[in-house]
């Protein structure tokens, strides 16, 4: 390190200069890091008491739901948004029908565990035993959508995805033995566990706990992600993701490793699915709606795709915005403004690909190799 | 399957489809002129549908029209029809000149990577069809009966509406004046100049800006069309009409290959009597899924579509 021969120049001495927090952040020591990040983590798990804090606290939790249902909701959108990070920050592929791994993660776990399933003979499964075959049968759809499809220019693809969201929306309204459309499916299992007082620890009355779950699910899914975009998958999708063609020809298998990226997607898609099935009990064909897919996307472009930090600060901003706007009407039309949500967040998408398309928390790399297109502008 | 219920309504089930499809087909327009230019799927034309389908309503509204009134006698219709084409068409142009400039304009001054466009374009449907359907607080809405579907043909148990036949004229006819128009006019030429080769276009003089804005009013047009026809065919509109038919749309423009006008034409009709088939073979609630299954396999089998790709090479 011979930093002292050139001195930096003098605008690049602030703290913006240096990259700012997360610049600040990648220059301290492990032990620093390790510190910080526990101390993050230790927060979000006191998230539920939120309430108690006095001044921010009552602005912060919601009204119109109660706040540790409204935290389960944000954990389970940001596992989703992280999921669809891996697909479209990384791999660069729109997958517009992510809600559809969703809804087969919770399907897999209903068909196997509730007593309305055709597939319940004496006994259903425990939640437990159903999660990782539901989770086997979302990989392996990934894998079946991916394969004829991620041939596909990219446009193509964001059809076709979209298409398979709406085919398992058909399906499930449409087979009333099979998937039972409305009336849907009860008495899905809760996650197992006994609390010292004998009582279940995932009951129905308090989400705090499904709450932690999921921040537990939340915590793996961003280490193994983060190893695998470290390790040479991740270098193979960020090649794919610039520039197929060239990766193409310097030896890169892109079928293969764009079907690993839809796989792991479907993956933690399902894996929010199932979480919901296990906390909710009951799902029908009403709960996989197409603009889902298309919030979770919002989410992750909201918050910068290609990194991890903007996927989670966009999906629970996706979960939170509108669950704090529920019960609160409007001056004009005295519509909950929880009914506008979707309209909102198809505003904000535009307006963050016009001024900021790197995002909230932009990825540097992503901001970079946006700066490079914008100089290669044609006249118009 | 219900072959039999296929093969005794074949004429019907064609008839319908054949309708449907050149609905289809006259929206599908809007998909294949904006692919055929700048190479995108312009996602926001089912919402210029969609505004169509609202506009001609609403002219219709200020007359004390709704879906209880009588039908008009022939010189009224005439002229309801005449306005509801208009305010449909203005509509709708309008709309896909105003998402042309909001969403599409500032990404391609900064030479935004095609993905950043798919994802306003997103933006800019889910915005649009969520705020009609915020404020027709989601309920459907009817048509007033401006044409009464009669029966003008039979052949053995096929009948034939006038409506039937007023849909698929028109539809034919517009296609054909937008081929003139393309391929005839100076206008049209800008446009498959600035289709085979945006720079070398630039370059010869073509104004490409306006070029863009051209080609998504003359979407906006058809789309304008489609969805008066819509509303008479069907009878009823929704907040999400736009998006479900798009769907079916985007699929015919793909079937006949994306960006060729004449294509557009023959994916609509198409897909309209396939869908209908289909619907006879499984039950109609397997409409859509029976267009998405289909897209699946042409892009798989012959991506560029039956009649091939590109607006610029269409005489070429």
């Amino acid at each position: 390190m011979s930093d002292t021969a050139v001195a930096p120049p003098k605008a690049k001495q602030n703290f913006r200069g240096n990259g700012g927090v997360r610049g600040w952040f990648g220059r301290q020591p492990t032990w620093v890091r390790a510190i910080v990040t526990l101390v993050a983590l230790g927060l979000a798990i006191l998230l539920p008491y939120a309430g108690d804090v006095p001044l921010i606290g009552p602005q912060i939790v919601t009204q119109g739901i109660d706040w540790p249902s409204s935290l389960f909701n944000m954990s389970y959108y940001v596992l989703l948004a992280l999921g669809l990070n891996v697909v479209v920050g990384y791999a660069g592929l729109l997958d517009l029908g992510y809600v559809g791994f969703f809804a087969i993660g919770a399907y897999g776990t209903a068909l196997l565990t509730s007593r309305d399933s055709l597939l319940y003979a004496h006994s259903g499964w425990s939640w437990l035993a159903a999660a990782p075959v539901a989770l086997a049968i979302t990989m392996a759809a990934g894998l079946i959508l991916g394969w004829p499809t991620l041939r596909l220019r990219g446009d193509y693809l964001a059809i076709v995805t979209l298409g398979f969201a709406e085919i398992i929306r058909i399906v499930a309204t449409s087979t009333p033995n099979f998937l039972r459309g409305d009336r849907g499916f009860t008495n899905i299992p809760h996650p197992p566990g006994q609390g010292a007082d004998g009582k279940p620890i995932f009951g129905v009355t308090d989400a705090t706990p499904y709450f932690w779950l999921g921040l537990a699910v939340i915590v793996v899914v961003i280490l193994g992600v983060r190893n695998l975009d470290r390790s040479r998958v991740g270098r193979s999708w960020l090649a794919i993701r610039e520039d197929e063609e060239a990766a193409e020809i310097m030896g890169v298998r892109t079928t293969r490793f764009k079907l690993w990226a839809f796989a792991i997607g479907a993956f933690i898609g399902g894996l929010g699915g199932v979480l919901f099935a296990g906390e909710q009990g009951f799902i029908n064909s009403q709960t996989f709606v197409l603009q889902f897919s298309i919030l979770v996307l919002a989410g992750v472009v909201m918050g910068g795709s290609g990194n991890m930090a903007g996927a989670i600060l966009g999906g629970a901003l996706i979960s939170y915005i509108p669950d704090r706007l529920r019960g609160i009407s409007d001056p004009f039309f005295h519509t909950d403004l929880y009914e506008y949500r979707f309209a909102i967040f198809g505003v904000v998408i535009i307006v963050i690909m016009v001024l900021r398309p790197q995002g909230l928390i932009p990825s540097r790399r992503r901001a970079m190799e946006l700066k490079d297109r914008e100089k290669e502008v044609a006249p118009l | 399957m219900n072959f039999s219920g296929l093969i005794n309504d074949f004429g019907p089930l064609t008839v319908t489809g054949l309708a449907q499809g050149a609905i289809i087909a006259l929206f599908a327009l809007g998909y294949t002129l904006v692919y055929g230019v700048l190479r995108l799927i312009n996602f926001a034309h089912s919402e210029v549908f969609l505004l169509g389908t609202y506009g001609c309503l609403i002219a219709w509204g200020w007359f004390g029209l709704d879906q209880n009134s009588k039908a008009p006698n022939f010189g009224a219709m005439l002229a309801y029809m005449a306005l509801g084409l208009v305010v449909a068409i203005v509509a709708s142009g309008l709309t896909a000149l105003a998402v042309e400039l909001v969403a599409y304009r500032p990404l391609r001054r900064r030479n935004a990577p095609p993905l950043a466009f798919l994802i306003t374009a997103i933006g800019a449907s889910l915005a649009i069809s969520e705020t009609v359907g915020v404020l027709t607080h989601r309920n459907q809405r009817g048509v007033p009966p401006i044409i009464q579907a009669r029966t003008v043909i039979t052949i053995g148990d096929t009948h034939i509406t006038n409506l039937q036949i007023l849909i698929v004229v028109l539809a034919l006819v517009m296609m054909f004046v937008l081929d003139r128009f393309i391929n005839g006019s100076r206008l049209g030429r800008g446009i498959r100049a600035v289709s085979q080769n945006p720079d070398s276009a630039a370059l010869m003089g073509v104004n490409k800006s306006r070029v863009i804005s051209l080609v998504f009013l003359l979407g906006g047009l058809m789309a304008g069309i489609a969805a008066v026809m819509y509303d008479l065919k069907i009878g009823v509109t929704k907040y999400d009409a736009g998006f479900l038919l798009g769907i079916d749309a985007f699929t015919a423009a793909v079937l006949g290959g994306i960006g060729n006008l004449r294509g557009a034409l023959l994916g609509g009709l198409l897909l309209g009597v396939l869908q209908n088939y289909a619907a006879g073979l499984f039950g109609s609630q397997w409409l859509h899924a029976a267009a998405f299954v289909l897209l699946v396999l042409i892009l798989l089998f012959r991506p560029t579509g039956l009649l091939g790709e590109s607006l610029g090479r269409a005489r070429a």
